[in-house]
């Protein structure tokens, strides 16, 4: 028995989201009265491996497999559920990001496990299992059951939070067995953009709408960004309209994001604009109409033009951290 | 008794709402200001089917009925009325007029285009001296045989610039009085047509709008819809199925300024709380909601009738009155609902308000209405 | 080549969101209901592809799970321009029973490409496709925000950390797509609509299946504190408060 937590690298790293997911799943453990067994795929180094210790796994299995640079998901999912059966586990835990939706509904097939995506927290019963979940893109919360023996959990990045436990883990090699049906996918060609904080690894966004009036006027969001080392973000209205890339887009169809703090610019605040943003830690919203709904959603709010405040506080920025 | 639109009425009632709100709104405002005809809008509307709605589908129209239509005009004339009279004269006049009264050979030859757009038609009755009263039409049409030669002013012609395809009105035989009127398809490049400058409208600015001269202009005789003399009885018949488009139209104004109150008055906060919980604006909003029920009521049973092959006459005339003139009720109280915010142009319903003015003068004023809807109740 | 277009039927993204029977099911009452948003550009890109490929891709079709009440949905999908649609006449349970019907009813079919959306904006389980490919035994590629038909076979391409990939998959596989491979979902046309009346709609019944998940019930996140406001002359206090109160600086 045991919960088992896919812990992904990124050439070879860890972020905070892996061990948040760790976090997360010793707390399940602790529910349950078993052990974390992380699963790592790919070349990840022995001191990296053992921070995973750290946030509760005792035990962490490697798999190594030159076939495996790239996500594929038909191969990655049969490792997943090959450890899940050899380890006895009764819950899988992957991250709610691109990888994680792209796994676990292929391993709740494999396993026929009930798989609930998008949990924020522990369960509020372990017998039966019992998870609160988002629903309705963050517009409410569902309590959903889960009926089958074992269950598969994704986490929303950044809505659990780290807890150090302080252990060790012991490290184990495990060979799958794959064969060629499991690699129909080859990945061809890949375009990476260095340099830039990731939107959803984020702990700051600062996030731009129509009313920033057009492309040319970023400037200000950008360097707002760089000086709070944030990722830069936008409404559905500026990547329709092409001012910004599609990647940037936060809301109900686009990124669904929980920064820290989330500061909006010229955005109106429509619903589906705060369903993507709405588990943000904090909201600070700018804008000169003092009737926007984005001030419902906002902690902090400045009612002006977005080009005269914006500068007053890069500059208020920039002393505070000249101060501190 | 049925007060459910079918599945597909809903699909088509989506559609034009999910154009209007997504492309039409987009630069509404600056093509009001600037008074720019909607070239891109039209290109798409056509591609969407819906400048020919009602034309059979053998002439490559939507082969839709007349509820669809209304339901359609309602929905952009939320968001933006110089389109929708722009389609309204495509649609409930020329294709209408034509698919109704003229040739095979004219509807083969002139349909098709019109219905899909890649030609747009215009509808030329009103002159300097003959505006409500259409029977003292001033532009001559001369029988010389083979062909007809045109000369004479027309006023007011909505896609004059943009029309290909003109149904123009004109007298042959002045001694005959109205029976004497004729009407003609006339191609716009055809020698002798002249237009005068772009009106500088109060609403509906990004529609086209000329006076059209005509010096000479050859038509031939084929290009003649309906017998010798007819002219007349076709511009008022066109004009009663023309009468619910615009009433359509004038209800869209007045559902799209109450949609727009109503948030704003959820919104909008005053001592304390939104303004919604006074009940001074309260009450004008369900004052408001019960007049656009109202309207929307008797655009659709005008509709209903005019598909149903029952006379519609009276029905379209009480639509179009009734439709307009609460059209501009509702937009001025939606002015007075958004207060400062309303007599700027980033909150819409000024224009809207602009444009209800029109719907009370155009195809037909209120007072005229009045006049076809007593006339029809107190004759013997 | 055949294309098949994975349809949920939900609420439209406006809609305010409550529940009844003590907070144990959606309130429907009043809803307007929509192509799940993602679906619709999924069908959006499919029917490009299917228009720019000469013929070669001869078929886009689209399957729900779902009661008669949610046929609206496909019919729309159909006036929207595909060809013909499936509906597995039964109550939507959760992702693991719709996958499984959908792999039931399609089995056989033979399509090349099958498309689902990322999530669907009610439950958002972002998991029918994942699974779909699994009971089908296929390869699926996920996070998909561009597909191209070139020389007779799909490239996809899919986003990841940083960056995108261009993935080369066997067919038939399923691609489980997101914002990017169409950008605005296409309006049906009259001539759509008008031939959506007769394009086929077949209704399969479903073999029973068991669900492995059950919504218990539902809350509403807790309401809001009142947005502070911050005179915009004074930035100073606003960096002050993020620092201090807030504690995000």
């Amino acid at each position: 028995m045991s919960v088992l937590v896919y812990t992904e690298n990124w050439d070879g790293k860890f972020k905070k989201l892996s061990f948040e997911l760790v976090s997360f799943a010793k707390g399940i453990a602790e529910m349950t009265g078993t052990s974390v067994t992380a699963l790592s795929i790919g070349n990840v180094d022995a001191e990296e491996l053992n921070k995973l210790g750290n946030y509760g796994a005792s035990k962490i299995v490697e798999v190594k497999d030159d076939r495996l640079n790239h996500l594929i998901n038909g191969a990655y999912s049969s490792i997943i559920s090959q450890v899940a059966e050899k380890e006895g586990s009764s819950v899988v835990i992957l991250s709610n990001n691109n990888t994680g939706k792209a796994l676990a509904p292929r391993v709740s097939v494999k396993l026929k496990a009930g798989l609930v995506a998008g949990v924020n927290a522990l369960p509020s019963s372990a017998n039966p299992f019992i998870i609160k979940k988002k629903a309705f893109t963050g517009k409410a919360f569902a309590n959903v059951k889960v009926k089958s023996d074992k269950k598969i959990l994704t986490l929303n990045q950044n809505s659990f939070g780290v807890k150090e436990s302080g252990g060790s883990a012991s490290v184990e090699a495990f060979s799958p067995s794959l064969n060629d049906a499991d690699f129909k996918t080859e990945v061809k060609d890949v375009h990476k953009v260095t340099g830039k904080v990731l939107l959803t690894d984020a702990e700051i966004v600062v996030s731009g709408g129509r009313g920033m009036k057009g492309p040319e006027n970023w400037g200000p969001i950008e360097e707002l960004a760089g000086l709070l080392g944030a990722a830069t973000a936008c409404s559905r209205p500026v990547s329709d309209e092409g001012w910004r890339p599609h990647e940037e887009h936060t809301g109900q169809t686009g990124k669904i994001i929980a920064p820290n703090l989330y500061i909006a610019a010229g955005i109106s605040g429509a619903i589906q604009h705060v369903a993507g943003i709405s588990s943000s830690k904090c909201i600070v919203a700018i804008n000169k109409d003092n009737e926007a709904p984005i001030f419902e959603a906002a902690d902090y709010g400045v009612i002006g033009d977005v080009m005269q405040v914006l500068p007053a506080l890069i500059d208020a920025v920039k002393s505070f951290k000249s101060e501190n | 008794m049925n007060f459910e639109l079918t599945e597909e009425q809903k699909m088509i009632r989506d559609a034009a709402r999910d154009f209007a709100q997504r492309d039409l709104i987009s630069d509404v405002i600056e093509r009001d200001y600037k008074a720019a005809y909607p070239t891109k809008h039209i290109v798409e509307l056509s591609a969407l089917g819906f400048m020919g709605m009602m034309v059979d589908p053998k002439y490559e129209g939507g082969g839709m009925d007349t509820v669809s239509y209304i339901l359609a005009m309602e929905e952009i004339s939320k968001v933006d009325a110089s389109v929708s009279v722009i389609m309204s004269v495509n649609n409930s006049l020329v294709c209408y007029g034509i698919q109704k009264y003229g040739t095979e050979e004219q509807k083969q030859k002139y349909l098709p285009d019109l219905a899909t757009g890649r030609k747009i038609g215009a509808f030329l009755l009103s002159e300097p001296e003959a505006g409500s009263d259409a029977t003292m039409q001033r532009t001559m049409a001369d029988d010389k045989g083979d062909h007809y030669v045109l000369n004479g002013t027309k006023n007011w012609i909505t896609n004059a610039n943009s029309a290909s395809v003109y149904l123009v009105i004109a007298q042959t035989h002045p001694e005959k009085k109205h029976h004497g009127i004729n009407v003609f398809i006339v191609d716009k490049d055809t020698p002798g047509i002249s237009l005068g400058p772009h009106e500088d409208k109060m609403g509906m600015r990004s529609s086209d709008t000329h006076s059209v001269m005509f010096t000479d202009v050859k038509v031939p005789k084929e290009n003649r819809i309906g017998e010798d003399g007819f002219g007349f009885k076709f511009a008022m018949k066109t004009l009663e199925a023309g009468r619910i488009g615009i009433a359509a139209q004038a209800l869209g104004l007045a559902s799209g300024a109450l949609e727009r109150s109503i948030q704003y008055a959820k919104e909008r906060k005053a001592f304390g709380t939104e303004i919604a919980n006074h009940q001074a604006i309260a009450f004008k909003i369900a004052d408001m909601a019960v007049k656009v029920e109202n309207a929307r009521n008797l655009c659709l049973k005008a509709a209903w009738l005019k598909d149903q092959g029952k006379p519609f006459a009276i029905a379209s005339s009480m639509a179009k009155q009734y439709c307009a003139d609460i059209a501009m009720e509702v937009t001025t109280e939606a002015v007075q609902i958004h207060g400062g915010y309303g007599y700027v142009k980033e909150y819409h319903v000024e224009r809207l308000m602009r444009e209800a003015k029109l719907t009370q003068i155009y195809e037909g004023t209120s007072e005229i209405q009045k006049i076809v809807i007593s006339r029809n109740l107190l004759r013997d | 080549m055949k294309i098949l277009i994975c349809i949920s039927n939900v609420p439209d993204t406006t809609t305010k969101i409550r529940f009844v029977n003590d907070n144990t099911a959606f309130d429907t009452n009043g809803v307007q209901w929509i192509i799940n948003p993602w679906d619709e550009l999924a069908l959006t890109r499919a029917l490009e592809l299917k228009e720019g490929s000469s013929g070669a891709i001869e078929k886009v079709s689209v399957i729900s799970v779902g009661p008669q009440s949610s046929e609206p949905t496909l019919r729309k999908a159909l006036a929207i321009g595909a060809d013909d649609a499936i509906r597995v006449n039964a109550e939507p349970k959760d992702a693991f029973a719709v996958a499984q019907q959908l792999a039931e009813a399609i089995k056989d079919e033979g399509y090349d490409l099958i498309i689902s959306g990322i999530e669907s904006s009610d439950y958002n389980g972002a998991a029918v496709g994942g699974m779909l490919a699994e009971f089908l035994g296929i390869a699926s590629v996920s996070s998909v925000s561009g597909i191209n038909f070139e020389s007779g076979g799909f490239q996809v391409k899919r986003e990841i950390d940083g960056g995108s990939e261009m993935v080369a998959a066997q067919t038939p596989f399923v691609a489980i797509i997101q914002k990017g491979v169409a950008i605005v979902p296409r309006i049906p046309s009259m001539r759509g609509i008008m031939q959506a009346r007769t394009k086929p709609l077949k209704v399969v019944e479903s073999s029973a299946t068991d669900n492995l998940t059950e919504f218990v019930d539902y809350e509403l996140p807790p309401a809001k504190a009142a947005c502070k406001m911050v005179d915009p002359e004074n930035m100073k206090e606003l960096v002050n408060l993020l620092h201090t109160e807030a504690k995000v600086l």
